[in-house]
């Protein structure tokens, strides 16, 4: 890779984020030339000719301080809802996105397809195709950061988060972590590799084909004796499950939740926060028991078990972030 | 035989001599010089970290110290150069030497105070110092956590705990500064006749006195996970670590503009006296900085675009920083005004007030780009955004920090620095930071993370061209050092007012006697009203 000036732009956003940042140059360019074209211009008319010089007083004007306040406040407003739509859709993933599971940890990045492959500090993906990732992190914050795609969005312990893109040129494009995160921060980067569909394909099949998420989760809900009181019929000391993601829980305490990723998180590791309403509040914690990664599986497994079946990417969209009490 | 030096009169440099006059002085005057003494101190253990961070960066293979040594040099190179050096900066020496003689008082209102508050600098600074020398600290000088209450193996809480003693100097000097408004102002000194930079000054005292204790209470709550291990902040023990970055940005937000608003007030002071106008807009210039001290406080969340904060609120704290950007446009814009049909003198610091405009706008506008939601997520936490907070605080307050020791050392000292060595240095620190900072910004947007050891080799262009910057700046920051030293010999002597400028100050001798003023000044004009100075009109242009 040669010396360059301006980034690739690889993805969908990035031609919205370099527009944007266009017009922002622009504007900048255009104050740059009036104030600093005016102060030279002053300096050099009005240089000091004689040190008794004693120039007339001049108070102000209202119409000039109005004028230089609305005009550019008028101006910062186009570029703060500019910027807000282009965060928007930055924040917005298509239903029909490809679902990638990453969680960081220092120094390193794993990242789970849907499918089962699991890479480390790489992520292949195929071109034309909006991928969401939601992410966590087993120790302090991460950042996943892809340059080339203008896509950066924090990694942080404790909650899921999610960031999506569509890559729209084929190529290998930087991963960095953006957030320090101690030692060997400047080492945790990787690689992003956009393949033709078909190449992305035939990768995946050459891959030794490793368990789904929701097998491992299936495989870890047993071990973990989950089903003595989850029984699939209902008739167990807690809410059977199947069914239940995407559903209205409605709570003890009156109240309902949807059940998306961050509520079965949530109930894994803190069973105590949101009780199902008519069950006892008996189920243990997990936290520390299950790594993140074993909770991600458990909430693709938790997904899975749908009592009609349903397409997997069926995932629905969280704005961001989501985090719990 | 009489000569003239035996009849020297007596000043507040000559007043006492040894030791115990200085560090038990409650002269303003002396404390403004024993701060002058610590922060240019700790202004070159900043930049020799700066200096050896450059050097590194030179090869993107992370060759020349470890990584573990790199954030440690990062780190420190922050803390030092944000609450040791331009936190006190312009406040601490200016601000306590001329705050009180522009309004006309003998003092500040509470001496023994503005004493105590350098002690707790020195007693902080050497907390800090000492983490340094016992290993140092990795954290970065934002101290995100859980990194910093769990992960780090470093002298976290030493050095904390040196913020949080080095604080408590900047609230006693924000309150010392208010009260002195109040109640000291000399007869006549109305409130719309202050200076601007004693304007400026008030509106930074609201910030420190009301920023400061949530930065010492942040302090504790990482003290105490790091040391009790209550859940504060780690998840693991049940906290939330996004919260830090809330309370420690509405600190730390606000603390730019106690680094930049005293800035734009010697920038007020400069441009007036070496055009010598009156500021044009005065009132909209003082109402300005009170602006900015209080939207300051409600612009924190924009630094965390990222984080997982809630979209909507990423779009309310988007849309307030945009408004607190009109202030300091109206600034700049008001003192651009004031050239016109002026008297400009292109004495040495009116240079450094030429160079703080340039790059205080250009470290405003691209301001305005990371506070646009759509940029700031590419940009945050890279170079981009480096470059954009060292042209405010390397840029704005430090070229005005230069500039105004230029425009009062004669006051402070009596005697005149050499012209000619000055504007090289204003030359040689202009041109050195452009081509230290202007690449950073390329280099940002081209995805360059900032703290990163090791970087792709396709950066390393930009970083020599920036670390080849860095050493003309050195170079130029050395300049003044040397040349303030001599003159305090060699210099020529001053006079009372070698400026002609307006400002209460002036009308005192150079060096001023203990008590600033032997009889109180009665104001009976505005501030920079120069035909009470300069008897002839002579026409301009």
């Amino acid at each position: 890779m040669g010396f360059r000036l301006f980034p690739e732009q690889a993805s969908t956003l990035a031609p919205q984020v370099d527009h944007l940042l266009f017009f922002l140059l622009a504007a900048a360019a255009f104050f740059t030339v009036a104030i600093f074209g005016a102060i030279f211009y002053f300096a050099i008319r009005y240089r000091r000719r004689s040190d008794r010089e004693l120039p007339k007083a001049i108070h102000g004007s209202v119409p000039l301080e109005i004028l230089w306040s609305v005009i550019p406040f008028g101006l910062t407003m186009v570029m703060f809802t500019w910027g807000a739509s282009v965060y928007f859709t930055g924040r917005s993933a298509p239903a029909d996105a490809i679902q990638i599971d990453v969680v960081a940890k220092q120094w390193m990045w794993k990242l789970q397809h849907m499918e089962g492959p699991r890479e480390i500090n790489e992520l292949h993906i195929p071109l034309g195709r909006p991928i969401k990732l939601t992410m966590t992190s087993e120790d302090v914050i991460h950042s996943f950061f892809v340059p080339a795609f203008r896509t950066k969005q924090d990694v942080v312990p404790g909650s899921y988060s999610t960031t999506w893109f569509q890559p729209t040129k084929t190529g290998k494009y930087h991963l960095f972590c953006a957030e320090y995160c101690g030692d060997r921060h400047s080492g945790m980067t990787g690689w992003i590799y956009v393949m033709q569909p078909e190449d992305y394909a035939a990768w995946l099949s050459g891959e030794t084909p490793g368990a789904t998420l929701a097998e491992n989760g299936r495989k870890l809900f047993q071990d973990l004796a989950c089903a003595n009181c989850h029984k699939p019929d209902g008739s167990g000391r807690c809410p059977a499950l199947a069914g239940l993601f995407g559903s209205t829980v409605s709570l003890a305490d009156g109240t309902a939740v949807t059940a998306d990723e961050a509520y079965i998180r949530e109930s894994i590791l803190r069973p105590a926060a949101k009780v199902v309403a008519g069950y006892q509040p008996l189920m243990p914690t997990f936290q520390g028991q299950v790594t993140e990664e074993g909770v991600l599986q458990l909430v693709e497994y938790i997904k899975s078990l749908s009592p009609e079946p349903k397409a997997p990417s069926q995932s629905r969209d969280r704005q961001g972030a989501v985090r719990n009490p | 035989m009489i000569t003239a030096a035996v009849e020297e009169q007596q000043n507040y440099l000559n007043a006492g001599y040894g030791l115990k006059s200085w560090l038990l002085t409650k002269d303003h005057k002396r404390i403004a010089l024993l701060y002058l003494a610590t922060i240019t101190f700790f202004f070159f253990i900043g930049g020799v970290f700066a200096t050896l961070i450059r050097i590194e960066l030179l090869s993107p293979h992370g060759n020349l110290v470890s990584s573990d040594t790199y954030n440690k040099l990062f780190t420190m190179h922050g803390v030092v150069m944000i609450f040791f050096f331009l936190i006190p900066s312009i406040p601490a020496t200016l601000g306590n030497f001329f705050l009180p003689m522009m309004i006309g008082a003998r003092d500040l209102a509470f001496p023994k105070l503005n004493l105590l508050s350098w002690y707790l600098l020195v007693i902080g600074g050497l907390f800090a110092i000492f983490a340094m020398v016992a290993g140092g600290v990795d954290t970065g000088w934002t101290f995100y956590t859980p990194y910093s209450t769990t992960y780090s193996n470093t002298w976290v809480v030493a050095t904390a705990l040196g913020i949080f003693i080095a604080g408590f100097s900047s609230i006693l000097t924000g309150l010392n500064f208010i009260v002195t408004v109040h109640r000291m102002r000399a007869p006549g000194m109305t409130w719309f006749r202050m200076p601007l930079f004693v304007w400026a000054h008030y509106a930074t005292a609201i910030i420190q006195v009301l920023g400061t204790p949530v930065l010492a209470v942040t302090i504790v709550l990482v003290a105490a996970e790091r040391l009790l291990h209550l859940g504060i902040f780690d998840p693991a023990r049940g906290g939330d670590p996004v919260l830090f970055q809330h309370l420690f940005w509405f600190y730390s937000h606000p603390a730019v503009y106690i680094m930049i608003l005293p800035a734009m007030g010697v920038l007020s002071e400069l441009v007036s006296v070496f055009s010598r106008k009156r500021i044009f807009g005065y009132s909209v210039v003082a109402f300005s900085s009170v602006a900015i001290a209080v939207l300051g406080f409600l612009v924190w969340g924009h630094h965390l675009f990222v984080s997982g904060m809630s979209l909507y609120a990423g779009m309310v704290f988007s849309f307030l920083s945009y408004f607190v950007a009109i202030p300091s446009a109206i600034k700049v814009f008001n003192w651009t005004a004031t050239l016109y049909k002026g008297s400009i003198s292109y004495a040495t610091p009116m240079l450094y007030a030429f160079g703080f405009i340039g790059l205080f706008t250009i470290g405003g506008l691209t301001g305005l780009f990371v506070a646009c939601l759509g940029i700031d997520v590419h940009v945050t936490d890279t170079y981009f955004v480096v470059a954009h907070f060292h042209y405010i605080m390397v840029g704005g307050a430090i070229m005005a920090y230069l500039g105004g020791l230029h425009y009062w050392w004669p006051k402070m000292t009596g005697r005149m620095y050499p012209e000619g060595w000055a504007k090289l240095s204003a030359l040689v620190i202009f041109v050195g930071f452009n081509l230290t900072f202007f690449p950073q910004f390329i280099l940002g947007y081209l995805g360059m993370p900032r703290r990163y050891h090791v970087y792709p080799d396709e950066f390393q262009v930009l970083h020599v061209l920036s670390t080849a910057g860095a050493s003309v700046l050195a170079v130029g920051y050395m300049l003044p050092i040397v040349y303030f030293a001599w003159s305090l010999r060699y210099g020529k002597l001053a006079g009372s007012n070698p400026w002609k400028a307006t400002g209460l100050e002036w009308t005192t001798a150079s060096p001023p006697p203990p008590h600033n003023f032997d009889q109180i000044p009665v104001v009976t004009h505005e501030a920079y009203d120069y035909s009470a100075v300069i008897d002839e009109e002579v026409p301009v242009g």
